[in-house]
């Protein structure tokens, strides 16, 4: 199954009542596969006027507690930050997926991470976050996907799927886990409708008096600290004896991992840190995973983003470097090895 | 005695924030008069826009939702395609509507969206203190058209009406004022015909409502009353543009 | 008989009640304010009211209650 028509099943089999979206590549598919089926599984599917105007939908549709989604990729995105923003500020849980491609501007279609900074530092006005999460096969786009709507629903935040084009465009068997759908209960704030039965509810992002703004940010911030702490994911491959360890997440990882392979092969002593959460980042995990290594590397399709993060991790206790392809331009095992080579990675 | 005028149930009973003589009040009492008519603040969501309006999250006793600047036709899209068979209001003012949210409003209408709008035309923004709206009349001076608006520096306004009664999915598009008690019945009769285009399914049904600003148009409150009717109304002409439903003309 | 009561602490004596009255009976008292500092309506031939509603449709306040 193509990876993206894997999220959109992935996404229906979670209880997802509604898809708004506006075509882009490389995500179309996504869309595609929504039209399709999400009606016929009593769902709504709607091609929207805009990006702007999807998320907005989705907003409308996560207002009244139901499970909301909208896909894009890269510039479509940016349209939304402003909806995302308004999603966050209001405590409304939703799923986006971005199939990633080149930038900035309308860079081009073919598969980057540029994106890293927006999805986990800057994706709108103003202090919050989002879930992020970023698959690296077919199979595991199927299992974030339930996973972001279950995580988002709880702590009531937008969740993302972090991908690229070469998973959305990718073919993997997939095999479709029987899903729980844990839906909580939304009776407590959702604007549905009261029926006479309760007070009226407001969904709201606007404070007017700078404490209580204040207050209801802080709040937000307590409930991240307890995401950092519970939430957090990521594979440690070949890490405990290795003398570097490159740091790569979603696509690059399966590149990074061919070069693993290859470099120990020839007895380099290299091993894999692989991120699946972006947002929390495994701030741990990555400690534990660079504990015996005397440099580290990361490799991202960018000019190098997730590579701060690593370096704030460890503290710039260790020399982190960077090789990164961009601009759609996907980074071969080949030339990761060399530059493992050319960091010095030996037995 | 016997009351023949009181508050309605679907207005929360608190001061609004408005500037006195704002015509904004009168215009949320009959919206609240026509949910309680009706029997529907159970049922209904309401989308509140971002200018003067913003607030009235807390003057409607029904579910409401605060949209993003302009997309409030979206949000109530989103309401709506999930929950069919509620009642979904948007209320927006001039600037919200039909200049930053031309595109969701243009196709809530053009997709025959099942639901109401109500939107606020004072030729003005008012939150932001009295620049050019996209309805701001020609020659009408503001903090943005200090010498007047000249169409050729700043174009020519919108008539939202109109424009939206040459789309196949309009239901309803009624021009009417709330500078007289006559019209303000006009205006209630128009709201009430929206909702009930809703509960019949027969698409996207829009009020246009001509209302004052005396602080930005630098007025007394009955001056501006007066404005309205000898300036606003032969520039806007009040009346149905259109109304598919059956004893409708248009 | 007829009567028109206005919940002055919400009156913003905006006047849009007055003008409408068709017997003008309602004035701004400018003798009074209320908590927020508005000087506010009131009637004042209460014989003369004849409960037609128009001040209250007018109050963008929606601060009048009439009775007949």
């Amino acid at each position: 199954m193509k990876g993206n028509e894997a999220l959109a099943e992935a996404a229906m089999r979670a209880g997802c009542k509604c898809f708004f979206g506006y075509p882009i590549t490389p995500q179309t598919e996504l869309a595609a596969y929504m039209a399709k089926n999400m009606q016929k599984n009593g769902g709504v599917f709607l091609q929207a006027e805009s990006e702007i105007a999807a998320i907005n939908m989705v907003l409308g549709a996560a207002s009244t507690g139901v499970r909301a989604m909208t896909s894009s990729s890269s510039p479509g995105i940016s349209l939304k930050s402003e909806g995302i923003s308004y999603i966050a500020g209001s405590d409304l849980p939703c799923v986006i997926i971005n199939v990633e491609r080149g930038g900035p501007g309308l860079g081009g279609i073919q598969p980057s991470q540029a994106d890293y900074w927006q999805a986990t530092k800057g994706l709108g006005h103003g202090d919050f976050h989002l879930l992020v999460f970023a698959p690296a096969s077919v199979q595991e786009m199927v299992d974030m996907v339930v996973k972001a709507f279950n995580k988002a629903d709880e702590y009531r935040m937008p969740a993302m799927i972090l991908a690229d084009g070469l998973l959305g465009q990718m073919m993997e068997p997939v095999t479709f886990p029987e899903i729980a759908v844990e839906m909580p209960d939304k009776s407590g704030w959702a604007a549905d409708g009261h029926k006479n039965k309760r007070e009226h509810h407001i969904i709201n992002s606007l404070y007017l008096t700078p404490e209580e703004l204040e207050k209801t940010v802080v709040d937000r911030f307590a409930r991240y600290d307890v995401i950092k702490e519970k939430e957090t994911d990521a594979e440690l491959y070949l890490t405990e004896d290795a003398d570097i360890v490159v740091c790569a997440f979603g696509a690059t990882a399966r590149v990074v991992k061919s070069a693993v392979n290859d470099a120990r092969e020839q007895g380099i002593k290299v091993g894999m840190f692989r991120p699946k959460t972006l947002w929390p980042f495994p701030e741990k995990e990555v400690q534990k995973a660079c504990a015996n290594a005397s440099k580290v590397l990361s490799v991202e399709m960018s000019m190098g983003q997730m590579v701060d993060d690593i370096k704030l991790a460890l503290s710039c206790a260790k020399p982190v470097e960077f090789f990164g392809r961009t601009g759609g331009v996907i980074p071969t095992p080949a030339e990761v090895l060399e530059k493992i080579k050319a960091m010095g990675g030996n037995n | 005695m016997a009351v023949v005028f009181e508050r309605p149930k679907a207005l929360c009973d608190v001061p609004l924030h408005y500037c006195p003589g704002c015509t904004h009040g009168i215009v949320h009492r009959l919206v609240a008069e026509v949910i309680d008519e009706m029997g529907i603040e159970g049922d209904t969501v309401g989308i509140c826009p971002v200018g003067c309006s913003v607030m009235a999250y807390n003057y409607f006793n029904c579910d409401m939702i605060e949209a993003p600047h302009g997309r409030a036709p979206a949000v109530a899209t989103g309401v709506k395609r999930t929950n069919p068979d509620k009642f979904v209001f948007t209320y927006q003012g001039d600037g919200d509507l039909a200049a930053i949210g031309t595109a969701e409003t243009v196709h809530a209408a053009t997709r025959g969206e099942n639901i109401v709008v109500i939107f606020i035309n004072n030729t003005i923004y008012g939150m932001t203190g009295g620049q050019m709206a996209p309805t701001t009349i020609p020659g009408q001076v503001t903090q943005t058209t200090p010498y007047g608006r000249d169409p050729q520096l700043a174009g020519y306004p919108v008539r939202v009406s109109e424009m939206l009664a040459t789309l196949t999915g309009t239901a309803l598009a009624q021009r009417v004022a709330v500078d007289s008690v006559p019209h303000i019945r006009e205006a209630k009769n128009a709201i009430r015909k929206a909702f009930e285009n809703q509960r019949d399914k027969k698409g996207f049904s829009l009020v246009e409502v001509l209302s004052t600003c005396p602080t930005n148009w630098g007025m007394t409150p009955i001056k501006a009353l007066e404005r309205l009717r000898e300036e606003m109304i032969p520039y806007y002409p009040l009346g149905v543009y259109k109304d598919i439903t059956e004893g409708g003309n248009k | 008989m007829a009567k028109m009561t206005v919940r002055a602490e919400r009156c913003k004596g905006c006047g849009l009640c007055a003008n409408a009255c068709p017997k003008k009976i309602i004035e701004i008292n400018k003798e009074k304010r209320n908590k927020a500092g508005y000087f506010t309506a009131e009637c004042i031939d209460e014989n003369a009211c004849i409960g037609c509603a128009m001040c209250a449709m007018m109050c963008p306040d929606c601060c009048i209650t009439v009775e007949k």
